[in-house]
C-alpha cells in the first residue's frame, strides 16, 4: 500500500497541479499545450533518466548540462564530413552525438570507479573540462545544422523519444538485475561487494548511459533548434535533472529509486514553469517557486520515511 | 522522587504495562517490571521477542503507544547496533555529543584524550584513544560503545547484546565492570543471548516472550536449560547436534603459508570435503582477516590457496563467489545486508544470476526461495518484502546466512554464525551447518564462543599472531588445549 502510495505519490501531485492549472488558465485546457509541455520536458527529462541511475548507485553528475553541448557541438561540427546526402548527414550526426555522449560518460565513469574520484569533484571537474572544450570547438559561438533532413526529427518524435527511454528505464530499474545491483551499490556498497557484484562496472556503467543520454538530448535539441549553442544550451540541466530526481522520490543517499518517479518529477518542474508564464508572474521569481518545490517534495518524503 | 520499596531499596527505572506497536502488530504488550539500585537485571527472549524495543522506549527513540516509563536518573545505554561515527577518533566517539570544553567553548582534547584512555584501561581493552575508529577490529569498537556508555555519570546503564563479539576473557573484565557499577548503588539491565553468562553475572532474569514478560525470577534458582525453556515456551534438550565423524572426502581448499600484510603472517591449512574446521584464537590473531584474504577482500602477499588441487588467484569478493566460496561476515551492518532491501532482495543478492530468465528477474521465483528460508530458519517477519532493517538483530543474522547459502557454494566461511541468535535459532543454525557439512560442503566457522567451536567441530586450527599455532582434534581438542596453544603459555 505504501509502495504504491511512494509510487503514485508524485503523479498525484502532478495530477492536482494541472487540475488547478486548468481551472485557472484557459490555455492549460488547450491540447497542444500538452504537447508543447512534453517536448520542453523531453530535453532534460531524458538526462534526468540517467541521472536517477546515477543517483540510485550513491552518485552524483554534475556534468550533464556541458556534456549535452559538447556532444551537440561534437555532432554537428563533424557530420558534414561524413557528405553525402541529409539523410545519411542526419545519421551521422546522431550517431557522432551518442558517441561522444558515451565517451564524455566513459571518461566520467572511469575517475570515479577506477581511480576512484569522489563523484561530486569528478563531474565538477568534467563539467568545466565539457563546457570548455565545446566552446573551443565551436569558438565559443553557435554551430548551425544546415541539413533539411533535421526537420524530421518533430516534436512528437522528441515526445517519443522520452516516453520510450523512460519505459526502457524503468524495465531496467525494476526487472533486470543490472537495476537491482544499481540499487545495491547506492544502499551499501560494501555490502554489494562483499556480496560478489562488480561494483565498479556498475558504477562505471550508470555513468557512461547518462552520457549516452546527453548525447540523444543534444541530438533532439540540435534538429529542433536547427543547430546548437556552445555557450548557452544545456546551462543548469544538471540542476534541473538533479531536481527532477529528488522530486520524483529517488533517495539522495542512494538505495532506493523511481523511474517513474523522476518522469513526473520533469512534467511537474516543466508544468509549474510554464503556468507561472501563464500567470505573468515574474520570470526573476520562478526558481523561488521551483526551489521551494523541490524542499517541500523532499519534506514531504522525509515526512513518510520516518512515519513507517 | 525516591520510590523505596520494601523501605530498603530505592527504584531507579519504574516501567509500567508499557505498550509499543510498529504499524499492527503488539511488539510491547503491557510489560511492567522495576529496576532497583544495586541489581544487575538480565533480560531474555527469543529473536523479535521485544528486547531492543523496550530498551529504546526507556531510551525515547520510540514512542510507546501506552503505559510509563517512570525514571528520574541518567540512564546511559548501549544499542545493539554500533552508533559509532567512522571518521573520528576512538575518544572522539567516547565523547561524542557530551564534548569536555574549556574556557571560550573550546574543546578539552588532552583531558579527553586522557578520561577515555582510563575508560578504557577500566575495561582492559587495549585500544588508543587516538586511534582512528576505521583501524578498529570489532571487537575493538565494541568496547568503544560500551566506554561510551559507561563514562557517562548514570544511575541506569542497560546493555543490548553487548558481549556477542567479545571472547571469555573480554566479557569477563565487562562483567567485573557491572558488578563494579552495581556496587556502587547503580543499576544495570544486561540482554543477552548466552544464557550461561547471563545466570553467571545477574540478579534477577526478566524473561520475555512475544512481548509479554512472562518471568522475572532470582538468577540463582534457575539453570540454563530451565531458563532457555521459559523463552521459548517449550523444552529445550541438547543445545548442539552429535558431532559428524571425521571428513574422509576430498581435499577442497588447501591453504599453504598464506600471507596478508602484518595481521596473516603464514597460515597452513587443508579443508576436506564435508569436514567442519573450527578456527580459534584470541582477538588479533587474525582469524577473520585470514577470512577476508580467502575471499579476495584483503590482498594476499603470499603463499598459494589450491581449490580441488588447483592453484587459484582471488582478487576479488566476485572472485570468491565465482569459485564458490561463500563468507557470512562478522559485521553484519557494515558488510553483511542490506537495510534498504526486502528480505527477498537480500536473499538472492549474490546469487541473483539464477533467478533471471531472458535477463529478468522472476520475483514469483526470487519470492518462493525467500519464503523457504523464512520456513527454514524460522525468520520473524512480515513477508518476504518486509525491509530488512523492521527485523529484529537475529532475524537479521538469519537472513544473512541465508543470503550466502542461496549462493550453492562448495566453501562456506562462518564468522560468528550465531551471533545474537537466540538459543532455539542457534540449535536451528547448527542443525543447518551439520547438515550442510553432511551434503559435502566444506565449512570453516571462525568463533569466540569456545563452547560452540567444540560442539561444532571435529578438527580446530589455532592462530596466535597472524600463524597457525597448531591443530587439535579427538581427545587434545578441549577448551585447555586451545588456549594454551592460543596464548602461547608452556605447560
Ligand atoms: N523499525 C521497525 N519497524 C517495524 N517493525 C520493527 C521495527 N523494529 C523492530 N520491529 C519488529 O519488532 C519486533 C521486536 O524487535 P526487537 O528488535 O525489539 O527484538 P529483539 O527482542 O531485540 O530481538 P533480537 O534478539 O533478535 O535482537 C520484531 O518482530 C521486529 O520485526
Ligand atoms: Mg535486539
Amino acid at each position: 500500500m505504501r509502495k504504491i502510495f511512494g509510487v503514485l505519490g508524485p503523479w498525484l501531485a502532478l495530477a492536482l497541479l494541472l487540475a488547478v492549472c486548468m481551472i485557472g488558465e484557459a490555455s492549460f485546457r488547450n491540447p497542444m499545450n500538452y504537447v508543447m509541455l512534453g517536448r520542453q520536458a523531453a530535453y532534460t527529462g531524458i538526462i534526468a533518466l540517467g541521472m536517477t541511475l546515477v543517483i540510485a548507485a550513491g552518485g552524483i553528475d554534475l556534468s550533464v548540462g556541458s556534456l549535452f553541448a559538447l556532444s551537440g557541438v561534437t555532432a554537428l561540427e563533424l557530420a558534414p564530413e561524413f557528405g553525402g546526402s541529409p539523410g545519411i548527414g542526419l545519421l551521422a550526426a546522431a550517431v557522432l552525438a551518442v558517441g561522444a555522449g558515451l565517451l564524455g560518460g566513459a571518461v566520467n565513469g572511469a575517475l570515479v570507479a577506477v581511480w576512484k574520484v569522489p563523484p561530486f569533484i569528478a563531474t565538477l571537474g568534467t563539467m568545466s573540462i565539457f563546457r570548455s572544450l565545446g566552446l573551443y570547438f565551436a569558438d565559443a559561438g553557435r554551430v548551425a545544422a544546415d541539413n533539411p533532413a533535421f526537420s524530421l526529427v518533430s516534436g512528437d518524435v522528441t515526445i517519443a523519444m522520452l516516453v520510450g527511454f523512460a519505459a526502457l528505464f524503468t524495465v531496467m530499474l525494476n526487472l533486470t538485475a543490472f537495476g537491482r545491483h544499481v540499487c545495491a551499490v547506492g544502499s551499501n556498497e560494501k555490502v554489494a561487494l562483499y556480496s560478489g557484484i562488480h561494483t565498479g562496472r556498475i558504477k562505471f556503467m550508470t555513468y557512461l548511459l547518462t552520457g549516452g543520454l546527453c548525447g540523444v538530448s543534444a541530438m533532439l535539441w540540435s534538429a529542433r533548434l536547427n543547430g546548437i549553442s556552445s555557450s548557452g544550451d544545456g546551462m543548469g540541466y544538471e540542476l534541473d535533472a538533479i531536481a527532477a530526481v529528488i522530486v520524483g522520490g529517488t533517495s539522495m543517499s542512494g538505495g532506493r529509486a523511481s523511474m517513474s518517479g523522476t518522469l513526473a518529477g520533469v512534467l511537474l518542474l516543466v508544468t509549474i514553469s510554464s503556468a507561472l508564464v501563464a500567470w505573468g508572474v515574474s520570470p526573476n521569481l520562478q526558481n523561488t517557486v521551483k526551489g521551494a518545490v523541490i524542499i517541500i517534495a523532499v519534506l514531504f518524503q522525509y515526512k513518510k520515511g520516518v512515519g513507517k | 522522587m525516591g520510590t523505596m520499596d520494601d523501605g530498603r531499596r530505592k527504584i531507579l527505572l519504574d516501567i509500567d504495562a508499557l505498550k509499543c506497536s510498529y504499524g499492527a502488530d503488539m511488539v510491547l504488550d503491557g510489560v511492567s517490571f522495576s529496576l532497583h539500585a544495586g541489581e544487575i537485571l538480565g533480560l531474555v527472549g527469543e529473536n523479535g521477542a521485544g528486547k531492543s524495543t523496550l530498551v529504546k522506549c526507556v531510551m525515547k527513540l520510540v514512542k510507546p503507544c501506552g503505559g510509563r516509563v517512570v525514571c528520574d536518573c541518567r540512564v546511559a545505554a548501549i544499542h545493539q547496533e554500533f552508533n559509532l561515527v567512522r571518521d573520528l577518533r576512538v575518544y572522539e566517539n567516547i565523547f561524542l555529543g557530551r564534548e569536555l570544553r574549556g574556557r571560550c567553548g573550546l574543546l578539552r582534547r588532552s583531558r579527553m584524550r586522557r578520561l577515555a584512555a582510563v575508560e578504557l584501561e577500566k575495561l582492559g581493552a587495549a585500544v588508543d584513544p587516538d586511534a582512528k575508529l576505521t583501524d578498529l577490529s570489532i571487537s575493538e569498537r565494541q568496547m568503544v560503545e560500551i566506554a561510551k556508555a559507561t563514562i557517562v555519570d548514570s544511575a541506569v546503564l542497560i546493555m543490548d547484546e553487548p558481549s556477542t563479539l567479545l571472547n571469555a576473557e573480554e566479557t569477563g573484565r565487562l562483567f567485573a565492570v557491572m558488578r563494579g557499577f552495581r556496587d556502587a548503588g547503580g543499576a544495570v539491565i544486561y540482554i543477552s543471548h548466552k544464557l550461561g553468562e547471563v545466570l553467571a553475572v545477574c540478579d534477577r532474569v526478566a524473561v520475555l516472550r512475544d512481548g509479554v514478560l512472562v518471568d522475572v525470577s532470582p538468577s540463582g534458582a534457575l539453570t540454563p536449560v530451565e531458563l532457555a525453556g521459559k523463552m521459548v515456551g517449550r523444552e529445550l534438550t541438547c543445545l548442539f547436534p552429535a558431532k559428524l565423524p571425521p571428513a574422509e572426502g576430498e581435499w577442497v581448499m588447501k591453504a599453504e603459508d598464506v600471507r596478508a600484510g602484518a595481521a596473516v603472517r603464514g597460515v597452513s591449512f587443508e579443508l576436506r570435503r564435508g569436514g567442519i574446521l573450527g578456527i580459534a584464537g584470541l582477538a588479533g590473531s587474525g582469524r577473520s582477516e585470514l577470512a577476508e584474504t580467502i575471499c579476495g577482500i584483503r590482498r594476499m602477499t603470499g603463499g598459494t590457496l589450491r581449490l580441488f588441487g588447483r592453484a587459484v588467484k582471488i582478487t576479488s569478493a566476485s572472485d570468491a563467489a565465482a569459485h564458490g566460496i561463500a563468507f557470512l561476515t562478522e559485521d553484519r551492518q557494515e558488510s553483511g545486508i542490506l537495510g534498504d532491501f526486502t528480505v527477498a532482495e537480500n536473499v538472492t543478492l549474490s546469487s541473483l544470476r539464477r533467478y533471471l530468465s531472458c535477463g529478468f528477474i522472476r520475483f514469483g521465483r526470487e519470492n518462493a526461495a525467500a519464503a523457504d528460508y523464512i520456513g527454514k530458519f524460522g525468520v520473524k517477519c512480515r513477508g518476504t518484502g518486509d525491509l530488512l532493517r523492521n527485523l529484529s538483530g537475529g532475524n537479521q543474522q538469519k537472513v544473512a546466512i541465508a543470503k550466502n547459502l542461496d549462493n550453492r557454494p562448495h566453501v562456506f566461511i562462518f564468522d560468528e554464525p550465531t551471533r545474537g541468535v537466540d538459543v532455539a535459532a542457534r540449535r536451528d543454525i547448527y542443525d543447518f551447518i551439520h547438515d550442510l557439512a553432511a551434503s559435502g560442503v566444506a565449512c570453516l566457522m571462525i568463533c569466540s564462543d569456545l563452547e560452540e567451536l567444540l560442539g561444532m567441530c571435529g578438527r580446530v586450527m589455532v592462530m596466535r599472531e597472524g600463524r597457525t599455532a597448531g591443530f587439535l582434534s579427538g581427545g587434545e581438542l578441549n577448551e585447555q588445549e586451545i588456549i594454551y596453544l592460543a596464548t602461547g603459555v608452556e605447560r
